[in-house]
């Protein structure tokens, strides 16, 4: 049967996305070849852009005598214990401020006037309370984990579903259990991103505070490369805070994929 | 025991600090094992009756007093939400549980009372789910058997079966009114649909006005068990019709439909 006239077409067509998991591959084999090229080919002096490959090499011989991982663990250490505590202090607090509005009113001022200070500005102060050693950078971390941290739990917390507090209370919940058993597990969406934006908070501030003040960890190894014109070195301290930032994510992403399967 | 709503009055007060008067003298009794429905137009405030009786809303003048109980027995009055407020974070058998574990009923016996539960819902199969894999009607099952596993002294339901398609509504009616006449827990029963009401209940509690009050209670004499064909039989027709002119009536005179 032929018909005649216009035919219907699919209009929303174009905004079909598909994934394109090969072209992923492709564009970084593409951009390190290129890198690659621009060393090999002399177009830059190797001291301002090694070769990748040259990095590589470096990173390896780093790895062989263990060096990069005396500088990894210190990083690790110190960003270890500051996200431990800065988290830890930001859900407890978040929790409290976010049930008790005493609590919430008398923090307010406070928060709003700590929290736009750049934390980095604080390590002098730190350094001076607590030593140019391990506290006051594991200090200045926890300082920046804590902020993001307690505003998310904060938010989290103050929008839970009133509705699903009431059921809890119908079926017989006292106060004591309508935070643990109802809010809590209500906030952990808000909590997993308070910890997320903390991470790469953390991580940032373990470098810097390691060029001001350190003789160990990844932003020690940047620094001192740099001054010693080591740029492959330089490079690979670089690429290794990378795969620091991407495994802390990954991580987390499967933390929260694990302890929240009810998400759809 | 008895459940006594005694000369409840609530007034909220607005932003603007006038005052509304939502409930005026609401005086009910509930006896044991029976299910009482409350009809009335929206607005005619019979979720906050439903909220005060829960406990979940003070209010401002008057009380509500389970008879028989004493001393330290807090009254126990579970509530199906309209919105069902199912833990998102809980499987079935987990919010079905909830409330007993907050009763400290021991895990062999919380598991044992939600497979009874469970069957009598018809969730049989679907303990391990979480809310957002079940349809409507698997949630007010769920919804409803999470309310009664903590034996409440009174169950209360507000507007449960709304957010349902027809077809579920009607078996969901008949899968509650079934329920009912199994267990002969104590029911108390918001709805804005009168043919609902009449199918389920004892009682039917006509409120209107603004304030609301009640203005007129009706038994509604039908056998039970209660079967689907009943609403084609001339009684209940005759009840949906005398409810129906109390519940237009009174608001014409209020003119709370405007």
């Amino acid at each position: 049967m032929t018909l005649n006239g216009r035919v219907v077409k699919d209009k929303t067509g174009f905004l079909v996305r598909r994934q394109n998991p090969y072209v992923s591959w492709i564009s970084v084999v593409v951009i390190l070849g290129l890198w690659e090229c621009v060393g090999r080919l002399g177009l830059v002096p190797p001291l301002f852009l090694p070769c990748f490959s040259a990095v590589l090499t470096s990173g390896y011989e780093m790895v062989k005598s263990g060096e990069i991982f005396s500088h990894l663990f210190a990083s690790l250490w110190r960003i270890g214990w500051g996200f431990f505590l800065g988290a830890g202090a930001g859900i407890l607090t978040g929790i409290v401020v976010g049930y008790f509005q005493l609590a919430d009113d008398a923090a307010r001022p406070l928060v709003a006037a700590t929290y736009p200070i750049p934390k980095i500005a604080i390590l002098p102060l730190l350094i001076l309370w607590l030593g140019i050693g391990e506290g006051s950078k594991v200090a200045v971390i926890t300082l920046g984990v804590f902020f993001p941290v307690v505003i998310n739990v904060r938010a989290g917390v103050r929008n839970v579903d009133p509705l699903l507090i009431k059921a809890a209370l119908s079926l017989g919940s006292g106060p004591f259990n309508v935070i643990r058993k109802v809010i809590l597990p209500m906030s952990l969406p808000m909590i997993f991103a308070g910890l997320k934006l903390g991470i790469g908070i953390a991580l940032l501030l373990v470098v810097t505070a390691e060029m001001i003040a350190a003789d160990k960890g990844i932003g020690f190894l940047i620094l001192s490369s740099a001054d010693l014109m080591q740029t492959t070195r330089l490079l690979f301290g670089i690429m290794v805070l990378s795969v620091m930032g991407v495994s802390f994510a990954w991580v987390l992403e499967r933390l929260e994929r694990f302890l929240l399967p009810w998400r759809e | 025991m008895k459940a006594v709503v005694h000369n409840i009055s609530k007034s909220f007060e607005n932003p603007d600090g006038t005052v509304f008067d939502a409930l005026q003298n609401i005086s009910l009794t509930i006896s044991e094992g029976e299910f009482v429905a409350v009809v009335g137009r929206s607005g005619c405030g019979k979720s906050t009756l439903l909220n005060i009786v829960a406990g979940l809303l003070p209010a401002t003048r008057g009380e509500v007093v389970f008879e028989d109980l004493t001393g330290d027995d807090r009254p126990l009055t579970s509530v199906v939400f309209q919105d069902l407020a199912l833990f998102p974070w809980r499987s079935v058998k987990k919010n079905i549980t909830y409330g007993l574990e907050e009763q400290k009923v021991p895990p062999e016996m919380r598991d044992e009372r939600a497979v009874k539960l469970i069957e009598l819902v018809g969730l049989k199969g679907f303990e391990a789910h979480y809310p957002h894999q079940l349809s409507g009607g698997m949630k007010q099952r769920t919804a409803i058997a999470r309310s009664l596993a903590v034996n409440p002294e009174l169950l209360l339901m507000d507007e449960p079966f709304s957010a349902l398609d027809a077809q579920i509504r009607m078996d969901m009616q008949i899968e509650l009114s079934r329920i009912y006449e199994t267990t002969g827990q104590s029911f108390l029963y918001i709805t804005h649909y009168i043919p609902e009401a009449v199918f389920l209940a004892d009682r039917v509690v006509v409120m209107g006005g603004r304030p609301g009050m009640i203005q007129s209670i009706v038994s509604i004499d039908l056998p039970r068990p209660r079967e689907e064909k009943i609403k084609v039989s001339p009684e209940f027709v005759d009840y949906l019709d005398r409810i129906w002119s109390e519940v237009r009536g009174k608001s014409q005179e209020f003119g709370a439909d405007r």
